[in-house]
């Protein structure tokens, strides 16, 4: 069982506590009617699955029940971080120094 | 019972269970006698039995041959009664106690007369992978006579006949330091931690610690013997506050983060366990470090006829002689490739057993070593090859080079030590192969975990200790030791033979022999995994303990590649085989899932409630009045509803507080309805979509004022609801000012339905009018019911006049009884879950996850008037604009009558148009909800069905198996008071 650190309790928890909900920084347009079919399926459809550093919501369901998001590998589950959302996607040379 | 035997192999006064009591058990109905305390293995080997079990493909007779859990061979079956009998356990490790009953499997119909044994005679035609060659053809024969065959060969042992009466218990822990293993390393790690301050847990599999300690009685540690050393270590270790000692506590599973799963063993080992403790406690435990002292499982020698009943390991040799005072037999012969099956050999000579004859392998033996067995007059023949053994039920002989031939009655094997990698490469370690000892030994760890002693690759106790030591941070001290013999050397895969006679077993339990496996190679299996899954080579309980390392070499050999690049089988969790009552703990029978219920569950109990489960909640169904079935009463409830009234507990409804200066904002973007124009005391029937534009719940939302919202869910989705909800809020639109909070287990929900709705509550009710201008259908009030705080709703799932009072749950039960004693008067009645589906189904209104499965929009359900076009956005808005949802013939929800009005279709149903057309059909749609509804007196459905609004007046069929087709018509949804007037009262 993994144990997960809660951005905004500051704990680490087991991860019987949380619930994951899916890949992180999708952002819901402001204006949706406008979106192209095409937009909107990538929006709500298309999910990158990737093998290794993967960028996902979790929530502390049965905790403070906030919404964070996590860089996490898909390959050791391992987490290298996590972040509270609303925070800026992680840039790439910052994940690479956390995988060092 | 008398004993049978006096116990020839016993001798007295050898073993640290010398003085334990005696006790009586028995094996296959034969009463023995053994010690309390010793080994089921080691009692029947006192009374001169070997033959404990067959093998499982060709039956053969096979003996014990190992000391712990790495047994292939001698599985049993140990009853208690006809609830408590464990099949397949180890008689290597199953603890003697006063009155054990224990059976021998997979022999039909005894252990010594196998007609299965049968197989063994045909076994050239059982080659590897004989399933996969023979059961392809022809196909009919799949499911009648291939499956029923392999279904009887397949499985050990049998089941017990009754449910489990114990009890299993969990536990979680943590600690600084978690160490696997109590021999002398083991307990080293944990000495050295807990000196330095660290909380530590030792465990072992075994009932004592000390590990080979116990059964090396040459070795000493400062002068001490071993076992003296190892019982004042644990002594020690137990005085302290900061240690917790499990003992008969396997390690059986490393997973993520350092969490480590142990499995207690607390009664199997006791003639009457106490009633009050459980029978196994799961340990969840999260370590700061982990410390591997795991040890090493000594390998048989791979030659012909190998796995006769009286050939055992020669380390097990010396535990059983060792610790329990036990002798494998009168005169023994030794095969080995290293020199731990010497110190063996000597032990049991000491001892006066006859030992002729040892045949190593090697070229040459150690100086010291060879002078010793001159002492003992021991003949030892070098470079020595056993060409085969004789004997049936028990070995009569080892014949040596072909042409030597010793009388034996039992023979001690060595082919040397393999590192237990089992938790390391859990932890997701990767073994490294060392060339030079030919071994994989553990690599970098990638959690915080320290392998130490023999699983680390040590050889001798000096190096296992410094080891333990360093793993906590301490420092290595050294110790005099003396008399530690080498665990170093040996060999892997078959022994040379210069002839091809005889099995050669490497798996034992699973009969797989060096032929197999170059068969399997030969045949292209070129990837161990496949080997492995090809002739099931180290795929029996005991998961190739002792065989995988020997049927690695034979594959790497056939394939002329080096070990490390033919590969490793991994190693997966459990260690050992273990219950799953360890798994489940308490999580059985009504705490399997708990069950949750209403503050008017008591009531509906003691007035003869039928009960249905629904999500997690038991809900009364209907309640039968004397003499009733189930469609009478509930046609008895749905036609009092509608004549005059009904209350109905309807507390499980999801209920969720939407509270902020934005809520109504908030409820604007959730729902496809529009709510921030709605006067607070009005309620609203609203809609929630999926952004793909799905339907995904519905309720009726009370407006209380412009910032307080009561919304309810359908029962099964209130988690569900609140966590889209959260989502939305606390990640798209952070900064809307709005709470949500869950209250459904605050209110309970009283509804009051029917013509005399409003005669039954009113003198109940204070601080709100009830007529039809001061508080019209869908309006919602705070006010007053028996005195209490309640939210009323004037709301209607029936189509009657109605209302659903909300009051706090404590006084749910009160309020409903009070309301009762007003309706019942009246001629009003109590109805269930049953009667609501009918009463709703009348009027066509849905149930979302019934009438609706995910693949559904507003406008197939015929609710596109809920959709507050004007609104800018709400979540599904995009999504209902998709064009596979606005194109034609979508699914539609519409009303089915059958045309013979008795028959009520089966929900789920398929609709076809032509029923004479061939099959596969083209399915039109297919059948939601269907009743009997006694008010109209036919039956009703609904059905979702491709372009049914357009269909409505069409005949369409609904196919049945092996009968006529039923044929319907499509209506509308509402069957009750299309023009709704009922509802106004």
């Amino acid at each position: 069982m993994l144990l997960i650190h809660c951005p905004y309790c500051e704990a680490e928890r087991p991860e019987l506590e949380f619930a994951n909900a899916g890949e992180a920084h999708i952002v819901r347009p402001k204006d949706m009617s406008q979106m192209s079919d095409e937009d909107f399926e990538a929006m709500f459809f298309i999910r990158d699955n990737p093998k290794g550093i993967n960028l996902e919501r979790w929530r502390h369901v049965h905790g403070c029940g906030r919404f964070f998001n996590a860089i996490r590998s898909t390959v050791t589950d391992k987490f290298l971080k996590t972040y509270k959302a609303g925070e800026p996607r992680p840039s790439g040379d910052e994940i690479a120094e956390l995988m060092k | 019972m008398k004993p049978s035997s006096t116990q020839p192999f016993r001798i007295a006064k050898r073993g640290a269970l010398s003085a334990a009591r005696e006790v009586q058990f028995t094996f296959d109905g034969r009463s023995y006698a053994g010690l309390e305390g010793e080994t089921l293995a080691s009692a029947l080997l006192a009374n001169g039995v070997h033959l404990m079990g067959r093998s499982f493909k060709y039956h053969r007779p096979r003996g014990v041959m190992a000391a712990g859990v790495e047994e292939p061979n001698a599985l049993v079956g140990i009853t208690r009664d006809n609830a408590r009998h464990t099949p397949n356990v180890r008689a290597s490790v199953q603890e003697l106690y006063d009155g054990l009953t224990a059976t021998s499997q997979n022999r039909f119909p005894t252990l010594n007369f196998d007609l299965g044994a049968f197989n063994s005679l045909m076994s050239t035609f059982f080659p590897a992978g004989f399933y996969y060659k023979t059961f392809k053809w022809p196909r009919s024969a799949w499911d009648k006579v291939y499956e029923p065959f392999i279904r009887r060969a397949a499985g050990l042992g049998t089941a017990p006949s009754e449910a489990d009466p114990d009890r299993y218990a969990n536990r979680f822990a943590h600690c600084d330091v978690l160490v696997i293993g109590g021999g002398a390393s083991g307990m080293m790690a944990a000495k050295t931690a807990v000196d330095r301050g660290q909380s530590v847990i030792l465990c072992d599999e075994n009932p004592t610690l000390g590990g080979w300690l116990l059964s090396d009685t040459d070795v000493t540690i400062d002068g001490q013997p071993g076992v003296q050393w190892a019982a004042t270590m644990a002594t020690g270790l137990a005085a302290h506050d900061n240690v917790r000692l499990l003992t008969r506590t396997t390690g059986f599973g490393y997973f993520q983060q350092n969490m480590v799963a142990l499995a207690e063993r607390l009664t199997d080992h006791l003639a009457t366990p106490g009633p009050a403790l459980p029978r196994e406690r799961l340990w969840q435990v999260r370590a700061k470090r982990v410390v591997l002292a795991q040890g090493a499982i000594e390998r048989h020698m791979v030659f012909p006829d190998n796995d006769r009943p009286g050939i055992v390991l020669a380390g097990a040799a010396q535990t059983w002689l060792n610790r329990y005072g036990v002798s494998v037999g009168k005169r023994v012969g030794v095969f080995t490739a290293c020199d731990t099956a010497y110190q063996a050999a000597f032990d049991l000579a000491e001892e006066g057993v006859d030992v002729p004859l040892i045949a190593d392998t090697r070229p040459q033996v150690a100086e010291d070593i060879l002078a010793q067995a001159e002492e003992f007059g021991i003949e030892i023949i070098t470079d020595a090859q056993m060409t085969g053994t004789t004997g049936r039920l028990r070995m009569n002989s080892m014949i040596v080079n072909g042409d030597r031939e010793e009388e034996v009655d039992a023979l001690i094997t060595s082919a040397g030590w393999t590192p237990s990698l089992h938790l390391y490469s859990q932890s997701r370690g990767k073994p490294q192969w060392d060339a030079k000892t030919q071994r994989f030994v553990p690599g970098q760890s990638p959690q915080d975990c320290v392998t130490v002693g023999a699983c680390n690759g040590a050889t001798d106790l000096q190096t296992a200790l410094h080891e333990a030591a360093l793993a906590v941070g301490g420092k290595p001290a050294d110790f005099a030791i003396a008399d530690d013999v080498s665990i170093a050397g040996g060999m892997i895969g078959e022994t040379r033979m210069p002839q091809k006679r005889g099995k050669a077993f490497v798996d034992f339990q699973n009969d797989v022999t060096a032929k197999d496996i170059k068969l399997a190679v030969r045949e292209g299996m070129h990837s161990i995994e496949h080997v492995k899954r090809y002739t099931t080579n180290g795929m029996a309980t005991d998961q190739g303990k002792l065989s995988n390392m020997h049927g690695l070499a034979i594959a790497a050999e056939m394939l002329d590649k080096r070990i490390p690049e033919v590969g490793l089988t991994t190693f997966r969790a459990p260690y050992t085989p273990t219950t799953f009552g360890t798994f489940v703990a308490q999580a059985t029978g009504p705490l399997f899932d708990p069950e949750r219920r209403t503050p008017i569950d008591g009531w509906a109990e003691e007035n003869g409630a039928v009960f249905e489960p629904v999500s997690l909640w038991r809900r009364a169904w209907y309640f039968p009045q004397a003499g009733e079935d189930m469609r009478e009463a509930v046609d008895r409830e749905c036609q009092t509803v509608r004549k005059t009234a009904g209350i109905f507990d309807a507390s499980t409804l999801g209920k969720i507080e939407v509270v902020g200066p934005d809520a109504a904002a908030f409820m604007d973007i959730i729902y496809t309805n529009g709510w921030s124009k709605l006067k607070p005391g009005r309620a609203k029937y609203g809609i929630m979509l999926r952004e793909d534009g799905f339907i995904y719940d519905d309720g009726v939302v009370g407006k209380l004022s412009d910032t307080r919202f009561h919304v309810t869910t359908t029962t099964g989705g209130a988690p569900r609801v609140l966590n889209h909800m959260e989502d939305y809020l606390q990640t798209e639109f952070p900064d809307m000012r709005v709470w949500l909070t869950s209250t459904s287990e605050q209110w309970a929900t009283i509804a009051v339905q029917g013509p005399k709705a409003c005669e039954i509550i009113e003198p109940l009710v204070t601080g709100q009018k009830l007529d039809n201008e001061s508080f019209p259908h869908m309006s919602v009030a705070e006010c007053k019911v028996c005195g209490v705080d309640a939210r009323l709703f004037r709301i209607s799932f029936t189509g009657e006049l109605g209302f659903e009072i909300n009051v706090p749950a404590d006084y749910g039960r009160t309020v409903w009884e009070a309301v009762w004693t007003r309706a019942k008067p009246l001629g009003a009645c109590v109805y269930g879950t049953e009667a609501m589906h009918v009463l709703r189904a009348e009027k066509g209104y849905i149930i979302v996850g019934q009438d609706t499965d995910g693949t559904v929009t507003p406008h197939d359900a015929g609710l596109s008037w809920a959709i507050a076009k004007a609104k800018p956005d709400f979540v599904g808005k995009r999504g209902l604009e998709r064009p596979d949802l606005k194109a034609p013939g979508r699914r539609q929800l519409v009303g089915l009558k059958t045309t013979d009005p008795a028959i009520v279709l089966e929900e789920g149903a398929q609709i076809v148009d032509d029923p004479e057309q061939p099959t596969p059909m083209k399915m039109l749609g297919f059948v939601t909800s269907s009743y009997w509804s006694g008010s109209l007196g036919h039956s009703i459905a609904m059905a979702l069905i491709e372009g049914g609004r357009d269909r409505i007046g069409e005949k369409l069929y609904v196919p049945v198996p092996d009968a006529e087709p039923i044929e319907v018509e499509i209506t509308g949804t509402v069957f009750w008071d299309e023009s709704g007037e009922r509802i106004h009262g």
